[in-house]
């Protein structure tokens, strides 16, 4: 079958690859939008944390680093499995595509499931910013500067604020791309991609792989804050 | 033409046809999931360092962290197998970061510098 007989071609290609590159191109214009949408929150941190580096050190103590560490291995793998569903498509193997994109949205789901025990650890423990934010669970009774010290408890809430949007916008943009990634794997089992045309799988791999890229700046910069000295 | 369309004979004819692109072997998308797991715990490892300076730690971090980035962007995301237009399209993204960046930190890393007029 040639790329112009295709049913997925368009006629405003000259073939399937230019429809392919138009289509990679498109997606990284958005990513790069993402990257902008993200960078102003990270902005927003570097500011924050520069101007209290205390309240971002206890506030990060009380996260549970092993769960994050996991969650990251898993977000790791689901980079993995998605690459895989994406190489199956272009060798066109059906049912791989498949298993590979389910086994994606199976490690998502684990991902998100870990981040609704880590929320809730955070919500009885009363550290969701607003008027029941407690910070004497954060335990700064080292910092010896009674002015500091004051400084620190107020500043937690920022800390908090920003551990909430920054890692909730990060499970939004999971939480729209596992739908997506079952719809894709739908049109996969109808057989729908092959070789010569598979773009949808690679967009929606460049989507899975942009939310990882996120939570790989995430986790250290939220979680593994080193005492300040 | 045989309907398996390994190579369809009239693309031959556009370079900038990449219907049948690179297909990257599954070892290396091995080999860079075992470099960013390994990241992973090096990162953890790291902050539990002292470096001398806490600095050096978030230097350390996020060395790390780009590192792994820039494996994801080049093997997962095909980058280093991709056109020169989508590889511009990848750098600008992260060249608007860095104006970002630049202007948010101008600002507010110099604030203290001058003190305030008539105060």
């Amino acid at each position: 079958m040639s790329s112009t007989h295709h049913p997925a071609y368009v006629h405003h290609f000259e073939n399937l690859g230019e429809q392919k590159e138009a289509a990679t191109f498109g997606m990284w214009v958005f990513i790069a939008q993402e990257i902008l949408f993200f960078g102003g929150l990270f902005g927003a941190y570097a500011v924050y944390r520069n101007l209290h580096p205390e309240a971002f050190y206890y506030g990060s103590h009380h996260l549970n680093i092993p769960l994050g560490a996991f969650n990251t291995a898993v977000l790791i793998c689901s980079s993995l499995t998605m690459a895989l569903g994406v190489h199956a498509a272009a060798l066109g193997k059906r049912t791989q595509i498949v298993g590979w994109l389910l086994a994606t949205v199976f490690l998502g789901s684990v991902f998100l499931g870990i981040k609704v025990v880590e929320y809730k650890e955070k919500f009885d423990h009363h550290l969701v910013p607003g008027t029941s934010f407690d910070a004497s669970q954060l335990h700064m009774e080292s910092i010896e500067d009674p002015a500091l010290l004051a400084k620190a408890h107020k500043a937690a809430q920022i800390y908090y604020s920003l551990y909430f949007s920054m890692t909730g916008l990060h499970a939004l943009h999971m939480i729209i791309g596992i739908p997506i990634i079952l719809w894709i794997a739908a049109r996969a089992w109808l057989g729908q991609f092959g070789p010569e045309y598979h773009s949808p799988v690679e967009i929606v791999g460049l989507y899975w792989h942009f939310v990882d890229i996120v939570w790989i700046f995430l986790f250290p910069l939220l979680y593994l804050i080193p005492k300040p000295h | 033409m045989t309907e398996t369309a390994a190579v369809p004979a009239e693309n031959h004819d556009s370079h900038e046809d990449h219907a049948h692109p690179h297909v990257v072997p599954v070892r290396t998308y091995i080999l860079v999931f075992l470099a960013l797991m390994f990241g992973t715990a090096i990162t953890v490892g790291a902050s539990y360092v002292d470096f001398g300076h806490s600095y050096l730690n978030n230097i350390v971090a996020l060395a790390i962290a780009f590192s792994k980035a820039a494996l994801v962007v080049l093997f997962f995301m095909h980058v280093k197998y991709s056109s020169k237009l989508t590889q511009l399209a990848v750098g600008s993204g992260f060249a608007f970061l860095v104006i970002l960046f630049f202007f948010v930190f101008a600002d507010y890393l110099t604030r203290g510098w001058l003190g305030t007029p008539g105060s």
